[in-house]
């Protein structure tokens, strides 16, 4: 349906074929794109940085959540920065650290981190806090010392929460990379793609590499993040899993 | 008096961590490991502050990204709802548009910026048009799945008082799914203001706060940049705290559909 509606829409002549083109030609240029390995090179430098990023604003969300939510002192003095800062939007961060960072890879990773830690730390934060308090006495009173209790409740317990806040920062990260890349264009990547076929009109090759940056979004959506679900809270019981 | 101490230790604490960071920008701002031009101290940034605040400008960026911003929004809620209902109620709305939504959701909006600028041209309708769309999907969703989600008890029981189509809609349908349609509203439009900032300096607005920001970095104008951001964070802040926690204690808590 989605297919032919746009097949009529782009043959319509509404507006001129080097705006709307036929699916064939997004097919053609999704195909040649790909085996002349364009397409896959600017996918993996796109998907590099995201993954980079996420796993520095893993290396920070993840220990200064549990900080802040085990101890009072941390989430005082946290707790107004991560609130003042969470607001504003990565990318209007991006010309600033152009200036700071130059064009390239190292702004374009602070970008992504900076869009994803937020949303890791909060939820870490409320997912430790949100551990029953009943199954921190019952261990503890069944004789669980602090490390145990750390590493067999209070990890566990706030596990959704922690796998939600990588799933949210995935989101984040992937609008702050294409961003980022349409406003730093840097050597490789999908939103460089877009960037530069805009310049040359070739809006099949735009369509094509939008194709990709779906696709993409939602294989990570759909197949890692439950799939990590399913491992690890599903199987503990934690909450219902996506197909029993 | 207790109280009292307890609220100055309040603002103290909310203050300390403002402080330590503002030192610390100091400390790098004047130590010269960037050139100030680069990496202004903090009067410099208070400066350009009153001077944009006193010749109006920062005023007028803020009132076009704001415009922006709720007319964009708007038109994510109309869409959002109409269609989420629809594609709720109707089999055959949601056969057509269900592939489209699921598809165009985990695109982020921004990238569609640069074929809307084909398509449209610069300028505010683009941008308009961008933010509305692309906040649109999480609405969409969310009222889609808050009609689907109306206990089948309800409507039977409405039914079965003899409520007409008509009833059934306002008095059942739509209070029952208005805390998933205000959770999509809520997710629109944080999702609407984090990417308008981009979608103005990609679209070449003539005023806003992205654009501001974007145009500065041509003259170097840190400061001036580091304004915009504050004054985005401001808005940023208020729309979380205030718009939708308000909105949402009025209505549907009051029904006592959700606990605040």
């Amino acid at each position: 349906m989605t297919l032919i509606a746009w097949e009529i829409f782009a043959r319509s002549g509404l507006f001129s074929q080097a705006l709307s083109p036929p699916l064939e030609a997004i097919g053609t240029s999704l195909v040649q794109l790909t085996l002349d390995g364009s397409m896959i090179k600017n996918a993996a430098s796109t998907l590099g940085r995201v993954l980079l990023g996420l796993s520095l604003a893993c290396l920070i969300g993840i220990p200064l959540g549990i900080l802040m939510a085990r101890f009072r002192v941390w989430e005082r003095f946290w707790m107004p920065l991560v609130s003042v800062l969470m607001p504003i939007p990565s990318l209007a961060w991006v010309p600033l650290f152009i200036l700071w960072f130059g064009i390239g890879d190292v702004t374009m990773i602070v970008v992504v981190t900076y869009a994803a830690t937020f949303p890791m730390i909060y939820n870490v934060w409320a997912g430790v806090r949100s551990v029953s308090p009943i199954w921190l006495r019952a261990a503890s009173s069944m004789g669980a010392g602090e490390r145990v209790l750390f590493w067999k409740v209070v990890i566990p317990g706030s596990m959704p929460y922690i796998i939600t806040g990588v799933r949210l920062s995935f989101g984040r990260a992937w609008i702050a990379v294409i961003g980022g890349e349409l406003l730093a264009s840097p050597s490789w990547g999908l939103g460089r793609i877009i960037f530069d076929a805009k310049e040359f009109l070739n809006s099949s090759v735009m369509l094509a590499a939008l194709l990709v940056i779906g696709a993409l979004g939602l294989l990570f959506e759909r197949v890692v993040f439950q799939a990590i679900e399913r491992r690890t809270v599903a199987r503990w019981g934690m909450i219902v899993g996506w197909k029993q | 008096m207790g109280r009292l101490k307890q609220l100055a230790v309040d603002v103290a604490w909310t203050l300390v961590p403002f402080l330590v960071l503002g030192v610390l920008w100091e400390i790098v701002a004047r130590s010269g490991i960037y050139p100030p031009k680069l990496f202004p101290s903090l009067v410099t940034v208070f400066d350009a502050l009153l001077r944009l605040t006193v010749s109006g400008i920062l005023w007028v960026n803020t009132q076009g990204t704001l415009l922006r911003l709720v007319l964009g929004f708007l038109l994510a809620a109309v869409i959002g709802v109409l269609l989420g209902i629809a594609m709720g109620r109707y089999r055959f709305v949601e056969d057509v548009f269900l592939p489209i939504v699921s598809i165009g959701y985990p695109i982020p909006g921004l990238a569609y910026a640069p074929l809307f600028v084909l398509w449209f041209g610069l300028g505010d309708l683009p941008a308009v048009l961008l933010v509305g769309i692309a906040s649109s999907f999480s609405v969409i969703i969310n009222t889609w799945k808050g009609v689907k989600a109306v206990k089948q008890i309800w409507i039977r029981a409405a039914e079965s008082m003899g409520a007409t189509d008509r009833q059934m809609f306002y008095k059942v349908i739509l209070p029952a799914s208005l805390p998933y349609i205000f959770t999509g509203m809520r997710l629109g439009l944080a999702q609407a203001w984090r990417i308008l900032v981009a979608v103005e300096m990609l679209t070449a607005v003539s005023k806003g706060l992205g654009w501001m920001i974007f145009g500065a970095q041509e003259f170097l104008a840190t400061d001036v940049m580091l304004v915009g951001i504050a004054m985005i964070g401001a808005i940023g802040l208020l729309l979380e705290k205030q718009v939708f926690k308000r909105l949402e204690t009025y209505t549907v808590v009051r029904w006592g559909m959700m606990t605040a």
